[in-house]
């Protein structure tokens, strides 16, 4: 019961932090939207018992990614101009529109399998075994650490001034 | 049962009416227990920065001054309580308690005794680290809607302590979950038959200089660096709102010194005494510590800070992470008495070797 | 009403809709990078329902999720790197000004 009204009340929510997102005048306005969105899907995972990826969700997300695109909000010193749609708004909201429609309906016409199992908590040792055990993910890992130092890289030599 | 991951699992069954009896007073606890170590912080401050200036500092209200405080929320909260014309209303109203929530989100899973503790949530480093960067968000929220380029100026360089000094710290905790092979906070302080200020001298210092610079205090309080931005992010907040966001700033300093003893000193573990009293023990003398850098060492500019936070503090703390791994792999079991000189050794060789490549004040990078 | 796999899932796609339409009809492009960030999150928050719903013992949609997440870290660090690059060589970031790919 108390996790059908979360779940509303999340969605909800992040529905109406990404809508922020994307009408909001202020620049500073969408940041926050943004911020909202991530929390509250943070929140929908725990509502899924997604406990460590839901405070990853905060950590990376909010903590991170919200945070480095307000500086880059700032930087890029545009805010008095505001979040202005382009030509492209029509077309845009028509595929948008396409899009969400035609996955509603594929989705809700699929049989899913839903298990009825209890689910796994606490999730972390899980993961861990998963990600880091032998059999496991670890190429994956190795690749994702690879990946991040090249993009580390890349962002250093792309944002460096000459 | 989502909130099954919330229970700590040797506390909740015996509470009557389940757990919520547990959350209930825990909660009022941890309120109670904050604002009385805010209060007492303040006072604490004042009083013993005035020692270190030769001053006597505020005597006058009740014994030794210790009503000072409740004077100055008295006279805070009588102040007429204004808004910008061209502020950015609701943000202007939300900020002081998004800044303020999550400090008190970040008590929730600290024992404060052995077993006292609201929630024992297996992922509490991860948590602490997660739920400390909204405060962050909280204050560039207060900062940008005042509609002031001074709150904007403070705003802007909190996001930029936010992103350099987050990572240094996340990786110093890092070693401390290697070391602890738990991320329960519980954990942590369960594997600290020698604090790991000892074991890991290295993650100790990178933490304790990353902590400074998130919780604002004075060698990075480029935030609201009264000399240049007035009063920063705070500038046009007055009455109960900039109440609140004082209320955080020290609740920032109550909890920096909460985190410093439960992650290096041992948390409440200590010979004879209660728990709590050790922690009191532990926290009041990691703010004596903050104190005194704070009347030793001016503040930073925004480009020593963060060249501070890149070029030293990260190199420092992946250092540590790699002679925890080592450690880890190679002596698993060496963690007696005989090996705290050899770190306390490697620790001061590597701090000095790389000292020599900061040297503040030669170039500037604006921002 | 009960949330179950469906719920979880039509969310997900509203919030990706919202997600693209932002995407393709914003002119900032700090925005359409947020833009993606969220369409980013839609596809975790499905990744995370099954997991929960069709794999709650094994975990598996979570493990794909952990990826997912490292991938958007990487590509907002690169993306915002080129954005930032952008506006010192040109002096905007309006998307539509920059249609060239050259400098």
């Amino acid at each position: 019961m108390g996790i059908n009204i979360a779940f509303w009340v999340l969605a909800v929510l992040a529905a109406t932090g990404a809508l922020a997102v994307v009408s909001a005048r202020s620049l500073f306005r969408t940041a926050l939207g943004l911020v909202l969105c991530f929390l509250s899907i943070a929140g929908l995972f725990f509502t899924l018992s997604a406990d460590f990826l839901g405070i990853v969700q905060v950590l990376i997300y909010v903590g991170a990614i919200a945070v480095l695109l307000i500086m880059a909000i700032m930087l890029t010193r545009d805010v008095e101009k505001g979040n202005l749609p382009s030509t492209l708004k029509i077309p845009a909201l028509v595929s948008g529109l396409a899009f969400a429609g035609l996955s509603v309906w594929v989705m809700l016409n699929t049989s899913w399998q839903v298990s009825s199992e209890a689910p796994t908590t606490p999730t972390a040792s899980t993961l861990g075994n998963l990600l880091f055990d032998q059999g496991g993910l670890v190429l994956g890992v190795e690749i994702a650490a690879m990946l991040l130092l090249a993009a580390l890289i890349g962002a250093i030599s792309a944002a460096r001034e000459k | 049962m989502s909130t099954a991951f919330l229970l700590p699992a040797t506390i909740a069954p015996d509470w009557p009416g389940n757990f919520w009896w547990h959350l209930l007073i825990m909660t009022v606890l941890l309120i109670a227990v904050l604002m009385i170590s805010v209060i007492m912080f303040i006072w604490l401050e004042r009083r013993v920065i005035a020692r270190f200036q030769a001053r006597v500092g505020p005597n006058r209200a009740g014994p030794f001054g210790l009503l000072q405080s409740f004077a100055d929320v008295i006279k805070i909260l009588t102040k007429e309580d204004i808004i910008p014309a061209l502020a950015d209303k609701p943000l202007f109203w939300i900020a002081p308690a998004m800044a303020f929530v999550p400090v008190l989100m970040i008590l929730a899973v600290i024992p404060l005794s052995d077993g006292l503790q609201l929630a024992d949530i297996n992922v509490g480093v991860v948590y602490i680290s997660a739920v400390s960067a909204i405060t962050a968000i909280g204050i560039f929220m207060s900062g940008m809607s005042s509609n002031n380029k001074y709150s904007l100026i403070g705003a802007m360089r909190e996001i930029a302590q936010l992103i350099s000094f987050e990572i240094p710290m996340l990786l110093a905790l890092a070693g401390l979950v290697m070391a602890s092979s738990s991320m329960s906070i519980s954990g942590v302080i369960g594997a600290q038959t020698i604090p790991f200020a000892l074991t890991q001298p290295l993650a100790f210092v990178v933490f304790v200089i990353a902590l400074l610079a998130e919780i604002n205090r004075t060698p990075f309080d480029l935030v609201e660096a009264d000399s240049e931005l007035t009063a920063g992010f705070n500038t046009e907040y007055s009455g109960m709102k900039f109440a609140v966001l004082y209320l955080t700033e020290y609740s920032e300093a109550v909890v920096g010194s909460i985190l410093i003893s439960t992650f290096f000193l041992g948390g409440w573990r200590g010979p004879f005494l209660p728990g709590i009293i050790w922690l009191v023990i532990k926290m009041l003398a990691s703010f004596f510590v903050i104190l005194w850098i704070r009347s030793t060492i001016p503040r930073f500019r925004i480009d020593q800070s963060m060249k501070l936070a890149w070029k030293t503090l990260l190199p420092l703390a992946m250092f540590n992470l790699f002679i925890m791994a080592v450690k880890t792999v190679f002596a698993p079991g060496l963690t007696n008495w005989v090996a705290v000189p050899v770190y306390l050794a490697i620790t001061a060789v590597i701090i000095i070797y790389w000292a020599r490549f900061m040297r503040p004040g030669r170039q500037s990078v604006g921002i | 009403m009960t949330a179950g796999l469906n719920n979880y899932l039509v969310l997900s796609a509203v919030l990706f809709s919202i997600g693209l339409y932002g995407a393709l009809s914003r002119k900032n492009a700090v925005v359409v990078l947020m833009c993606v960030e969220i369409m980013l999150n839609a596809a975790n928050l499905s990744l995370v329902a099954f997991s929960r719903f069709v794999t709650p013992v094994a975990l598996s949609g979570q493990t794909v999720a952990i990826f997912s997440i490292t991938a958007a870290a990487a590509e907002v660090a690169v993306g915002l790197a080129v954005v930032i690059a952008l506006y010192r060589q040109r002096g905007t970031v309006d998307v539509n000004d920059i249609n060239l790919l050259k400098w």
